[in-house]
């Protein structure tokens, strides 16, 4: 079982989190920060698996995370799942947000936590793995999304007029913030269905 | 209808999107909490509005604000209301919320049954996809009980999309509901041969997940999973199966057998390291499942051993962390293949990364021998003086004393090495372990009789070193082994060379700032030191000397008479009276020292940890009954001193009747003396039960101490444990050479003897000498002691209720309740109704139980013999792993279960019509009753009503997470024979200078109260919101009535000018009490209290906004400070935060930060300090008046504790 999926940059500003075990808020926002501090003191080199924070699950659980560009990917998760399955999981799910954002960046993922979340649905369900096929998951992201344009049809085209606009007034547009792009070829993995 | 589309729309795009959100934030960096309070409010007025697509924007909002800390509890309804809009789109964003947010105390959650089963059976796959992800997330036990059949239904789904997730959350469903998992069962089994890869890698998904659990209920599908090994190509299938195979083979060997080919194969052929991984693992599950009489697996161990070795040799640290995991895994069972790679395991030691060091430690474990021990504790050592983080130094340090400790001090040659590195160990500070070393401490001394001497040499010095004390403000601190150094020097006081210096230094008044049970056990033993000395002292006649020790115990003793731990108080007075009597006797030179330590006359010998338990129970005694009938529930727990040594000995039955009269009482206190009696580390202050061990002296045979010449005796000051090393080194050489010298002779006495008995150069284990002749007592166990361990499990165990026989066939009882259309016959069928279903399925449960039970002993056995039949022959079948004989049994049982569940439906509809023909009278009267429990319900769960908070927020999101002493928020505002007021102030997120005031009434009358009206008199600083035209002396009626014994809550506005200070409003409950006799009017008076901290709001703050807050100057600063606390620093947090409503920024140690807000804005941020009994909070407010009111508040709660 996952127990919970966290996404945080490298200063642990949570962009995504989804626990399958019910927490309070505060108990949520103390085990990012727990989290945050276990991964981010470890050095680039050092391996991916890390034994459990205190308030995350106890002996049973592993923290297994990757850090690509400025974003920490952590799942937490029991002794049923294979470590290097779930590594190869997270090259999965960050290569389907790279497919369906075009190129993802750090903000792509703030400003878009709910379509994150969407992806995210279709790979993990209730902390168990639904899907890794990335073209099975990508192709329902696809459909779901033309769905949703249908819905918004001749309503939705003066709202997303509006948020245009206000995309360009803004003095922060997104992409000329330089943060570095998410690397995504990672060479050392051997190929995994 | 178009236009009015397009005109909601461009009403809508000028509100704020998810997007903006994001970016204002982003943009307030500096008064970010105020930003998002602002957006709360703003969604708020959102979410009041009827355009659906403006709330599904909101929802979307705050579901990011929830992942930012915020609880979004309160939208809860909003929330289902998106859930059940009809475009997917929004659909999606409200299911997206409440799988965030939703928990089993959702009380709106129940809400959701009938939208959730509607979207199940929705036709478009992305509307029942998107319920079944939403519903993963948030299912209870009612929720999995009312769709589970609906979700079974979906299993078979024409779309494979469906499907998947269907079987995906039916795990789900069988945590919450197991009583489902046996009606499901065959379909689940059946999907494992689903023909898309998805399906079926779900089904194994879910059945993994279940066996990992409860394994021997899994066994009759290995054949199935067998052939899935053999057939399936997806890794992610093949890794599942292969780790449910290993915790299959631990209970069919012969499984394990039939296994090691093909995954022998597998390893060789697999290029995906996470499947050979999995591979070697399951493999290694088998040899030990094997582990007994298979000699020609030694290939298979050298296998695995040599892959992992290829592992750990990887660049990659993963591979290297992964192969230590497997390696220590080998290492239980064959420990001779690990031991051959000892310099790669002591080489990954060194390892830069803390996961491999930590993953080296475990198996240093099995690598220790008498011969290389103290030269790897040397190591380790060094480890703990440079590891930089105290959870690894932690860690080393239990690994420390595990290995020293492991299989009954096995590998220690020489314990005084052994002592001097605990008290090496001691110089660690900030370690959580502190117990550890005590009971090491404690262990050593009393079982090893020869080293007591030593032991009690530095146990004195460790008395009287003063770092320890230093620390003593941790719980489990090092101060810990003060409590085992404290016993020791007592107990063994005959050893210690200078008892009198000792005695001063447990006397000292720092002592006092111990933590309670350390300074028990010092005054305790300061009288058996005392007992000592007086003896020696009258030996040698000086009876000044006596007395003058008497005369230090005098003055010295009262300052624990002091302390306000009742333990210590006792002991103390108790000792205190005698030492006084003592005096008395020695002025008229009476010889006391004989009498004084015959209260210490005895041994103690040491006892295993579970003996307690393991006294068999006399026949004819009943533990369960009860011996006088309970009184009430109230539950009273002895208190006694915490045990350092063994903590789960006395775990008793927790409930025992409450106290009930004298006798039971006396009755008890003896029984308490009778246990007291067997336990050996309860001190006793009353010598005689002690006697007997009198009576057997030297129970086995007295210990030799042969004292190592080598060793000086007396260590001054601490010792180095390094100069053991040294010393064990140049003894071992001494005895190699005599051995040599021996070996020499004899062998120039048979000069062509055996070279094999002569031709061994390296000594083994064996041949070392322990330096010191010891006598590791063993722990006493009582007699005839039952030989069980059963009691591992854990009761508490969720997936316990999952442990259900799945070979058995289906009973009639044990179907799903199956929801049917109410539009149909709704008239003529109401008890279709959920409930009614829930009790149909449950009655004839009860009612069949004893009859079933008996079937099922019939049928299990038969079963079970067939069962059998099938996995023997599957098993006992010769190796080409021809899955032929496979499917036998899997298709038998699915039709099996097929005719079964024609069977059920039979059954079902045979019940329908018993439902409906016989007995309308009852069913009416059911139908009653139940409305009426209904009724109740509603009213005493006080939904916020459209009626009275229609403006107002029912709870400004403040976390009341944080209730860890169990208290209400709620305070008793005023009573009468017919009311009762309670109240609780909250400050208002919505506007400024505004506080709710939520007014529970409780009518505990026979009479109906109705016209209720409550008048609060305004002052000029705190103003009531009134309706508009209602002038300010009109009371404000409450919207409801009460009926005897209901309870329910109003909520009023007040307005408040300045917030600075707290104030009273005096107020007037004016109603009419109803009952058969007639009205009356009647009064009830009441005194509003505002508290400053009432205008307190609980805001989350980060520590980075904190430390700019406290920089930037404008803050003016007060402190306070309040003696004379018990309580444990997180419950004292927990207890700021619920009455003060602060919020923790950070916390180190005995220190935090907190943070709250005003209403109106100002800043409060607090620094609380805790000392030994007291606590200091500093604080810094915008206002200094607010917080030196605040901090008195703060006292004023403080002192209570």
């Amino acid at each position: 079982m996952i127990k919970a999926i966290l996404i945080f940059n490298n200063h642990g500003k949570p962009q995504l989190s989804k626990f399958y075990q019910p927490y309070s808020e505060d108990t949520q926002q103390q085990i990012i920060r727990e989290t945050f501090h276990l991964v981010s003191k470890r050095d680039e080199n050092v391996c991916n698996f890390l034994e459990g924070g205190l308030l995350i699950g106890g002996s049973d659980n592993k923290l297994i995370y990757r850090h690509y560009a400025t974003l920490y990917f952590v799942f937490c998760v029991d002794s049923s799942e294979s470590e290097l399955g779930i590594l190869d999981l997270i090259q999965v799910f960050v290569e389907t947000l790279d497919k369906c954002f075009e190129n993802v960046c750090e903000l792509d993922l703030i400003f878009h936590v709910d379509k994150v979340h969407n992806i995210l649905a279709e790979m993990v369900m209730g902390g168990m793995v639904l899907e890794t096929n990335m073209n099975e998951i990508v192709t329902q992201i696809d459909a779901q999304n033309k769905l949703e344009k249908s819905e918004a049809g001749l309503a939705g085209a003066p709202a997303r007029a509006v948020s245009a606009v206000k995309n360009m007034n803004l003095p922060e547009i997104p992409r000329n913030i330089n943060i570095g792009d998410i690397s995504i070829k990672v060479p050392n993995l051997p190929s995994f269905k | 209808m178009a236009l009015k589309m397009v005109k909601g729309s461009i009403d809508r795009m000028f509100d704020k999107n998810l997007q903006d959100l994001v970016r204002g934030i982003r943009n307030h960096k500096e008064d970010e909490a105020k930003y998002i309070s602002q957006c709360i409010d703003e969604i708020k007025q959102e979410l009041k509005q009827d355009n659906i697509a403006v709330k599904a924007n909101a929802v979307c909002k705050l579901t990011y604000l929830q992942m930012l800390g915020y609880d979004i509890s309160w939208a809860a309804f909003n929330i289902i209301e998106v859930m059940s809009a009809s475009k997917f789109t929004f659909k999606r964003i409200g299911y997206l919320a409440a799988s965030q947010s939703f928990h089993e105390g959702t009380d709106v959650i129940m809400l959701t049954t009938n939208q959730i089963r509607k979207d199940l059976s929705s036709p478009s796959q992305y509307d029942t996809g998107v319920a079944l992800t939403g519903l993963s997330c948030f299912v209870t036990p009612d929720l999995a009980r009312d769709l589970a059949n609906d979700i079974m239904t979906l299993m078979s789904h024409t779309k494979p999309y469906i499907r998947k997730k269907a079987v995906l959350i039916m795990y789900k469903v069988f945590l919450k509901y197991p009583e489902s998992l046996r009606p499901a069962f065959p379909r689940l089994k059946e999907k494992l041969e689903d023909p898309d890869p998805g399906v079926q890698s779900a089904a194994v998904n879910v059945i993994c997940e279940l066996a990992r659990r409860n394994p021997k209920n899994y066994l009759s599908l290995a054949p199935l999973f067998f052939k899935l090994m053999t057939s399936s190509t997806n890794n992610w299938v093949l890794i599942k199966i292969i780790k449910l195979f290993g915790a299959l083979t631990p209970l069919e060997p012969r499984l394990g057998k039939k296994l090691i080919e093909p995954l022998t194969n597998l390893i060789h052929s697999t290029s995906a390291m996470s499947l050979l991984y999995e591979c070697v693992n399951t493999v290694i599950a088998v040899l030990i499942s094997l582990s007994s009489g298979m000699p020609n697996h030694s290939a298979s161990i050298q296998l695995c051993v040599q892959k992992l070795r290829i592992l750990i040799e990887d660049s990659d640290q993963n591979l290297k962390y992964l192969g230590l995991l497997a390696m220590s895994k080998i290492l239980k069972t064959h420990p001779k293949s690990v031991q051959s790679h000892k310099d790669l395991i002591l080489q990954c030691l060194d390892d830069k990364d803390e996961s491999i060091r930590l993953r080296a430690l475990d198996l240093l474990y099995g690598m220790v021998s008498k011969k290389n021990l103290m030269e790897i504790v040397k190591k380790l050592m060094t480890h703990v003086d440079k590891a930089e983080g105290t959870t690894y130094r932690d860690e080393l340090l239990t690994k420390i004393i595990d290995i020293c400790s492991q299989s009954n001090y096995q590998y220690i040659t020489n314990f005084e090495w052994y002592i001097s590195i605990l008290v090496e160990l001691t110089r660690l500070e900030g370690t959580r372990h502190g117990h550890l070393i005590a009971a090491q401490m404690l262990d050593v001394a009393i079982r090893v009789k020869a080293i007591r001497k030593f032991a009690v040499s530095q146990m004195s010095a460790l008395l009287d070193s003063a770092h320890l004390l230093a620390s003593s403000t941790q719980r489990n601190g090092i101060c810990e082994v003060l409590y085992a150094a404290a016993w020791i020097c007592g107990e063994f006081s005959e050893h210690l060379q200078e008892p009198h210096h000792t005695l001063e230094a447990m006397l000292r008044p720092r002592v006092t700032t111990l933590p309670g049970h350390i300074q028990a056990v010092y005054v305790q033993n300061v009288v058996k030191l005392y007992a000592s000395i007086l003896q020696q002292k009258e030996q040698a006649g000086e009876a000044e000397g006596a007395q003058a020790v008497t005369q230090l115990m005098v003055d010295r003793l009262p300052q624990f008479v002091q302390s306000a731990d009742l333990e210590v108080q006792e002991r103390a007075s108790c000792i205190l009276q005698l030492v006084k009597h003592i005096q008395k006797l020695q002025a008229k030179d009476v010889p006391v020292a004989e009498e004084v330590s015959a209260l210490f006359a005895g041994e103690l010998n040491p006892v295993a940890p579970k003996a307690q338990k393991k006294v068999p129970v006399p026949e004819g005694l009943d533990l369960d009954a009860w011996i006088n009938e309970p009184l009430s529930d109230s539950e009273s727990e002895d208190e006694r001193p915490r045990a350092v040594f063994h903590e789960e000995e006395q775990r008793r039955p927790k409930h025992r009747p409450s106290e009930a009269d004298e006798e039971e009482l006396a009755r008890r206190r003896e029984a308490r003396k009778q246990e007291q009696a067997n336990n050996p580390f309860y001190i006793k202050s009353s010598p005689s039960p002690q006697k007997r061990y009198q009576d057997t002296p030297g129970v086995e045979h007295i210990p030799v101490v042969q004292i190592d010449l080598s060793v000086p005796l007396k260590v001054p000051g601490l010792p180095m444990s390094d100069q053991y090393v040294k010393l064990e080194e140049e003894r071992r050489h001494r005895q190699k050479l005599e051995k040599d010298k021996r070996r020499k002779k004899r062998k120039e006495k048979e000069k062509k003897g055996k070279r094999r008995h002569s031709s061994l150069p390296t000594e083994s284990d064996e041949d070392i000498a322990p330096a010191q002749q010891v006598d590791i007592v063993t722990e006493e166990m009582p007699e005839n002691a039952l030989p069980s361990d059963e009691d591992d499990k854990d009761p508490n165990d969720p997936y316990r209720a999952l442990d259900i026989d799945l070979d058995k066939p289906l009973a009639d009882s044990e179907k799903l309740p199956i929801q049917k259309h109410r539009n149909t016959e709704t008239s003529k069928s109401p008890e279709k109704d959920v409930p009614m279903v829930e009790k149909k399925s449950k009655k004839p449960k009860k009612k069949e139980k004893k009859h079933k039970e008996k079937e099922r002993d019939k049928e299990k056995r038969k079963e079970k013999e067939k069962k059998a039949e099938d996995l023997d022959f599957w098993l006992s079948t010769t190796p080409p792993p021809a899955p032929a004989p496979a499917p036998v049994p899997s298709t038998d049982e699915c039709e099996d279960a097929k005719t079964e569940a024609q069977g059920e439906e039979d059954d079902a509809e045979g019940q329908d019509q018993d439902k409906k023909s016989p007995k309308p009278k009852k069913k009416k009267h059911r139908k009653e009753k139940e409305e009426r429990t209904k009724g109740k319900k509603k009213s005493k769960k006080q939904p916020p009503g459209s009626e009275e908070a229609a403006g107002e927020p029912v709870q400004n999101g403040a976390p009341e997470e944080e209730q860890l002493p169990p208290e209400s928020s709620y305070s008793l505002l005023a009573e009468n024979s017919y009311v009762k007021m309670t109240c609780d102030i909250r400050g208002s997120l919505q506007e400024d200078s505004q506080v709710t005031v939520a007014i529970v009434l409780e009518n505990r009358s026979s009479s109906i109260l109705k016209g209720m009206e409550l008048s609060v008199l305004d002052s000029l600083n705190a103003r009531m919101a009134r309706p508009q035209g209602s002038s300010v002396h009109d009371g404000v009626p409450v919207p409801f009535q009460l009926p005897p014994g209901v309870s329910n809550e109003a909520q009023y506005v007040f307005t408040i000018q300045s917030i600075v200070m707290a104030q009273k409003l005096k107020g007037t409950l004016s109603f009419i009490a109803k009952n058969d006799e007639g009205a009356t009017h009647e009064k009830l008076d009441f005194r509003l209290h505002f508290s400053c901290s009432s205008y307190l709001i609980t805001t989350p703050c980060y520590s980075d906004a904190f430390a700019k807050l406290l920089e930037s100057g404008d803050l003016s600063m007060s402190s306070v400070k309040v003696d004379g606390i018990r309580m444990s620093f997180q419950n004292l947090l927990a207890k700021i935060c619920f009455h003060h409503h602060f919020s923790v920024v950070e916390r180190v140690d005995s220190c935090a930060s907190m943070y709250s807000r005003s209403i109106q804005g100002h800043h409060v941020c607090l620094l609380v300090k805790k000392g030994e009994n007291s606590v200091s909070v500093d604080g810094k407010c915008s206002d200094s008046t607010l917080l030196s009111n605040l901090l008195e508040e703060m006292k004023a709660t403080l002192a209570k504790c």
